[in-house]
């Protein structure tokens, strides 16, 4: 084995630990092969690696993140149009700090300074769909090739579904105030105390959001992978079902979760054979659309805005599930 | 003096608004805390990261949960 191969386990998928915590189920008098054995082993192992992972990587991702505030994004952005800015739109959206409460205020001040709306849909299609945690998060629980794949099918997403609304020409849409708000505002800079105060705040304050989602998905990812017949998963979800990647679109657009707690379910179907496509198509349609933001973002746009908005992004969603279903062989 | 805090009614905001009152008290001046929860009046301030503190309608630090002391040099 290549020592990057070793690396890889023993870092990003953590394979001692999984050995760790299975000795300890067996100390405990359980049978890491029998069902109760097998879901408490899951569960330990996916809660402590989930943890471990995101308490590093946040840390190391804000510090970086800490040079792209939203105003930088906004200044590199300005004056931008066509393909060129919207990949760049969906780039930073992949760096800018970001939660989905500050979502908002963003899509105002970006409208407000005259960005294009085909800019500013990039931008945010891509900031909740792609976010560095959660790749190397997924190149810890399936593989690189996969993480990388899903970078690059996200990017598109929101590169061609940014594009398409500008093409809708719906600026009209926007509620009326956005376009008199104040532009203002240079990002203050920072030293690099100030930047590393930053990310450890930013580790205790995700952590702290997250924590829910991540036990409830560990759980659901338990109780699949160890309870649940690959019969009913497959009858359900199978590759072969075409309503497959459609219902896990579904059922993940009105879902509020975040992506950490989303990845174990994700990881729990594929391994009881669910397409890579499908569950791809879950995680995207949980994270980068869900009821409260398009309430929020409501407040904002009007009504056919709204429905082209999530229309847009759902049909992109869509797509992908069924391109990946079609290649799975590529990496599976 | 006149304290907004900006944010629509997330934890940070509490958070803020509770150092704010903290702050003033400290320093010994009478402070009126607002919360600003309406999004139209929110970016009227120009703030895109929330929560945002303004001091006498002026913005003196968006996006971050200031500590006490940090505001007590602020205001």
């Amino acid at each position: 084995m290549s020592v990057f191969g070793w690396m890889n386990d023993q870092l990003l998928r953590m394979t001692w630990l999984n050995d760790l915590v299975g000795q300890g189920v067996v100390a405990v008098g359980l049978d890491p092969a029998s069902r109760l054995g097998g879901s408490v082993q899951f569960f330990v192992y996916d809660v402590i690696k989930i943890f471990l992972l995101l308490a590093v990587l946040i840390f190391a991702i804000s510090y970086v993140q800490s040079h792209f505030p939203p105003e930088r994004t906004r200044a590199m952005l300005g004056g931008r149009s066509g393909l060129g800015a919207n990949t760049l739109a969906a780039l930073l959206g992949t760096l800018t700090p970001f939660c989905s409460c500050s979502s908002i205020p963003l899509f105002i001040g970006f409208t407000a300074a005259g960005l294009p709306l085909a800019v500013t849909f990039s931008f945010l299609i891509s900031s909740p769909l792609v976010d560095l945690a959660s790749v190397i998060l997924l190149a810890s629980i399936f593989s690189w090739p996969i993480a990388l794949a899903y970078v690059v099918v996200g990017l598109v997403v929101a590169i061609v579904g940014g594009t398409v609304i500008g093409r809708l020409g719906m600026e009209d849409q926007v509620a009326d105030f956005v376009r008199t708000v104040p532009v203002t505002g240079e990002a203050a800079t920072m030293t690099r105390a100030e930047r590393l105060a930053y990310a450890k705040d930013q580790v205790v304050e995700i952590v702290h959001r997250v924590w829910p989602y991540v036990l409830v998905g560990v759980g659901i990812g338990a109780a699949i992978h160890n309870w649940v017949p690959a019969e009913v998963i497959s009858a359900l979800l199978g590759q072969d079902k075409w309503w497959s990647v459609p219902v896990a679109t579904v059922v993940g657009v009105p879902m509020y979760a975040d992506i950490f707690g989303t990845l174990p379910i994700a990881e729990a179907l594929v391994a009881k054979g669910v397409g890579l496509g499908t569950v791809l198509a879950f995680m995207m349609a949980v994270t980068a659309l869900s009821l409260p933001s398009l309430i929020m973002l409501k407040r904002v746009v009007r009504m056919p805005l709204l429905v082209t908005f999530t229309g847009v992004v759902t049909l992109g969603i869509l797509s992908i599930g069924l391109i990946f279903n079609s290649i799975t062989h590529w990496f599976i | 003096m006149i304290i907004k805090i900006l944010g629509s009614g997330c934890k940070k905001c509490v958070a803020l608004a509770e150092n704010a009152k903290a702050a003033a008290a400290a320093a010994g001046k009478q402070a009126e805390i607002v919360k600003v929860t309406d999004i139209a009046e929110i970016a009227a301030y120009g703030v895109m990261s929330t929560p945002g503190l303004v001091v006498d309608e002026k913005v003196v630090s968006t996006g971050k949960v200031l500590t006490a002391e940090e505001i007590g040099k602020l205001i």
